[in-house]
């Protein structure tokens, strides 16, 4: 799992390759939440995730909540076909907002 | 900042001959299967008679387990082999038992340490993560526990707690209802395909689904060829053979091969919530997939068959429910785990209400023998968790135990009312000398119930089930045809009170067809206009074919799915069954609590309810009279408390068309026409609220087995 992290004027980008899983889950949730300040913006792009467990699912949710507490917006940009389907099944879709391309992310976050 | 726990310590470590070290720390009783604690994974497992457990890891769908942890003898309290094990990869495992004990089979005892048995308290379960897959026949252990997160975000979802007496139910399996090609829904035969077809649901106007066994079965379970056709292969289809009592099918779920069933399922419940329809589970407590002294060793037998199973003296499985085994419910272990089974289904998947199959069998004792005051029946009854579920029994079993009436329902248990079954298939039919009967059934069964102080809800009322004929073959089929079971026709039952009208099976005949799709409609007439609780079966709505297949358990084919084309071509059907079950919904007077009076307690001029024949006023209850027509007081709706239209229902089940004579009602109200089942379609019903005045108020000239339904206001 690789995660490479920039800023793009006030949004955090994180990009994301490989699965998300038990293994890898903490490990992203440690790298973004303290980049995160109060009204923080974050964009992760899941362009190159093929897979996420249930773990990687709840981590998602909980970054989500923690960025919300701080009044933060969170985008979900480029989740494959398969895992939207998963998501959308399994009810974590509908808490998030997503988009196919970083521009349409970043649109929604400015 | 929370400060650490103290017990997030081991306190012990185990090394494997492959040289692996797991740190490990006393368990807690606690609960009972695996759960994640801030340690690890929490283990425990009760067993009365076990001298030993070892507790035994696999890598998800590896041939060989990869550790084996003994409980040492300090990880037990009492008969509860309990342990903590950390740093375990709690996704990506799969965890079993073998248990060592005395071996003999005579005294009950089948302990056999050679083999690795499953947490009965699964909450997960793998080794048929996808339906039909066939299973590796060599695999050690076939069906192998997993640990579950169990942290789903019900947001504000509680069950909805309908009243009883509200429901209108529909009896559905999971994969019938959405495997067919004409449902149209991405994943086919899922918990995920019923969400998508919630705007159906909610067309049809039913707030309740009644899912048949969810729990976790194999479908490969007596899996055979079947005789009759070389291209198929007969399965445990319908599901009624419980391996784990605590994990949803994962054969069943879209993302079953992910290993995320429970929370799709729990996604289903939800939406189901939302649109306002309840969820009530199927369960079979009776027996478990082990069979007998000739089954499989799933979990049970090796693990404490002495207390789970009813055993003869000799130590042979007594077989009250007709498959091989039968749980010893009422023995205070057995009875322990069913209501954690409940407790954890209500509390964590927020389902309304339980239907127990063949559940007279949890009436009986260890031995068999039927009990007054059955222990089991009365902790749920009784249970805090359980008090807004609905409990219903199917309430007799395959040893000649029915209690139909007599069921040990402690005041809250209801049942399937096979009388109203039985009785008002043999009405519809036209056999003679019923109306006293039918009478009984329409008024919510006050004959079996209400002397328990019971009311009307206390009877699940219902034509068709699974078991048994589909709506449209009651009405094409005057015998079962089961030859493509593969069992000669001698399975299935044969009292199925049906009346072909006039021909055996598909026909081009206009005048039996239409005969047919009236009787169709008779039979849910009746049913929507019965006090109790109406459930209708799968596909009834349009027309569902079975081809005379009254036990279609081992199909996975178009015998079972559901064919959507069906709305279209029986658009007429389900139009009326739309409406119908609008009406029920839309008239508190058909949704009483309480049994009717039979007089006037509210002072309207008329009683609660009143018999008329084809004078009004004037019921012939002789022997030769096949008409019967009632009326309801809208003024004494749900006892009074609640002002409700008139209604007049006559019912003609006469081969020739009569005249009847309307009741009045008070002034400045008109008869309108709801439904006529003699009238052609689109007039044989109305979408209520738009329902026609009657022409003629007084009299009227009602078909030959038709059924009017008028509405006073």
């Amino acid at each position: 799992m690789d995660i490479n992290i920039k800023t793009l004027e006030d949004v955090t980008v994180v990009e994301l390759a490989g699965d998300i899983d038990a293994n890898t889950a903490p490990s992203i949730q440690e790298k973004v939440l303290p980049l995160v300040g109060t009204g923080g913006k974050v964009l992760l792009d899941m362009t190159a995730v093929p897979y996420m467990s249930s773990a990687g699912l709840r981590m998602l949710l909980s970054l989500f909540r923690q960025v919300s507490a701080k009044d933060g917006k969170l985008v979900l940009v480029g989740l494959s076909e398969e895992i939207r389907d998963t998501m959308s099944i399994t009810g974590f879709l509908d808490f998030f907002t997503t988009t196919e391309t970083i521009e349409a992310g970043l649109a929604f976050l400015n | 900042m929370v400060i650490d726990r103290i017990d997030v310590h081991p306190t012990h470590t185990h090394t494997t001959p492959a040289g692996d070290t797991f740190k490990l720390r006393y368990g807690r009783p606690f609960p009972f299967g695996a759960t994640l604690v801030p340690a690890g994974v929490n283990f425990s497992i009760f067993s009365s008679h076990a001298t030993s457990c070892t507790l035994v890891l696999f890598k998800k769908h590896a041939p060989q387990p990869f550790a084996e942890i003994p409980f040492l003898n300090e990880f037990r309290i009492g008969n509860v082999f309990t342990m903590i094990v950390f740093d375990l990869d709690y996704e990506n495992i799969e965890y079993g038992y073998r248990m060592d004990g005395p071996f003999n089979p005579q005294e009950g005892f089948w302990f056999d340490a050679s083999k690795i048995v499953m947490d009965p308290y699964a909450k997960i379960i793998g080794g048929r993560d996808v339906w039909g897959v066939t299973p590796d026949w060599n695999d050690i252990y076939h069906h192998r526990a997993r640990i579950s997160i169990d942290d789903f975000d019900w947001e504000s979802d509680r069950p909805l707690e309908i009243p009883d007496e509200d429901l209108v139910v529909y009896e559905m399996h999971v994969r019938s209802f959405t495997r067919h090609a004409s449902s149209g829904v991405k994943h086919p035969g899922t918990y995920a395909a019923i969400r998508d077809k919630i705007p159906y649901l909610k067309e049809l106007g039913v707030n309740c689904v009644e899912l048949m066994p969810i729990y976790e079965f194999d479908e490969f379970e007596n899996s055979r060829p079947n005789p009759t056709n070389p291209d198929e292969t007969l399965l445990n289809y319908w599901g009624y053979s419980t391996v784990g009592f605590f994990a949803p099918k994962a054969g069943y779920a879209a993302t079953g091969k992910l290993g995320m069933q429970v929370d799709e399922l729990k996604t289903l419940i939800k939406e189901l919530h939302k649109n306002g329809i309840e969820v009530i589970l199927d369960v079979v407590f009776n027996h478990t997939a082990e069979g007998n002294e000739r089954g499989p060793t799933i979990s049970y037998r090796g693990i404490d068959n002495k207390t789970y199973y009813m055993l003869t003296p000799e130590g042979y499985y007594y077989n009250f429910s007709g498959t091989g085994n039968t749980l010893n419910c009422n023995n205070p272990i057995v009875r322990s785990m069913v209501l954690d089974c409940l407790r954890y289904w209500a509390s964590e998947y927020h389902i309304d209400g339980f239907r127990f199959d063949l559940a007279a069998i949890l009436s009986r004792d260890a031995w068999g023998a039927p009990l007054a005051n059955p222990p089991l029946l009365e902790t749920l009854a009784f249970d805090p968790i359980l008090a807004k579920c609905k409990l219903i029994a199917e309430a007799w079993d395959a040893g000649g135990l029915y209690q139909v009436g007599s069921f040990p329902a402690f005041g809250r248990w209801a049942e399937w009312n096979g009388k109203y079954r039985d009785g008002i298939r043999k009405f519809l039919k036209g056999e003679p000398g019923l109306l006293g009967d039918t009478a009984q059934r329409i008024q919510g069964s006050p004959d079996l119930y209400a002397w328990g102080g019971r009311g009307p809800a206390t009877s699940i009322n219902f034509i068709t089930c699974h078991d048994g004929l589909t709506l449209m073959d009651m009405v094409s089929y005057n015998g079962k045809h089961n030859e493509a079971n593969g069992e000669n026709n001698n399975d299935g039952n044969n009292d199925n009170d049906s009346w072909n009208c006039g021909w055996e099976g598909e026909t081009d005949d206009f005048g039996i067809n239409m005969l047919r799709r009236r009787q169709i409609k008779n039979a849910v007439s009746i049913l929507m206009m019965s006090q109790g609780v109406p459930m209708i079966l799968m596909g009834d709505e349009v027309g569902r074919t079975q081809y005379g297949n009254n036990n279609t358990y081992c199909h996975d084919n178009d015998l079972n799915w559901l064919n959507w084309e069906l709305i279209e071509k029986n658009a007429d059907l389900f139009k009326f069954f739309k409406h119908i079950i609008a009406f029920r919904n839309a008239h508190p007077v058909l949704r009483n609590r309480d049994h009717f009076r039979n007089h006037d307690y509210v002072g309207s001029g008329y009683a609660d309810i009143t018999w008329h024949g084809t004078q009004a006023w004037q019921a012939d209850w002789s022997e030769s009279s096949q008409v019967l027509a009632f009326m309801l007081c809208g003024k004494h709706a749900k006892g009074g408390t609640v002002e409700d239209n008139y209604i007049y229902v006559a019912i003609n089940m006469h081969w020739q068309s009569l005249g009847f004579s309307i009741p009045g009602l008070p002034s400045g109200m008109q008869w309108h026409v709801f439904a006529n089942t003699g009238a052609n379609y689109p007039e044989d019903s109305f979408e209520p609220g738009t329902e026609p005045v009657l022409a003629d108020q007084h009299n009227i000239l009602l078909g030959d087995r038709s059924i009017l339904i008028l509405v006073g206001k």
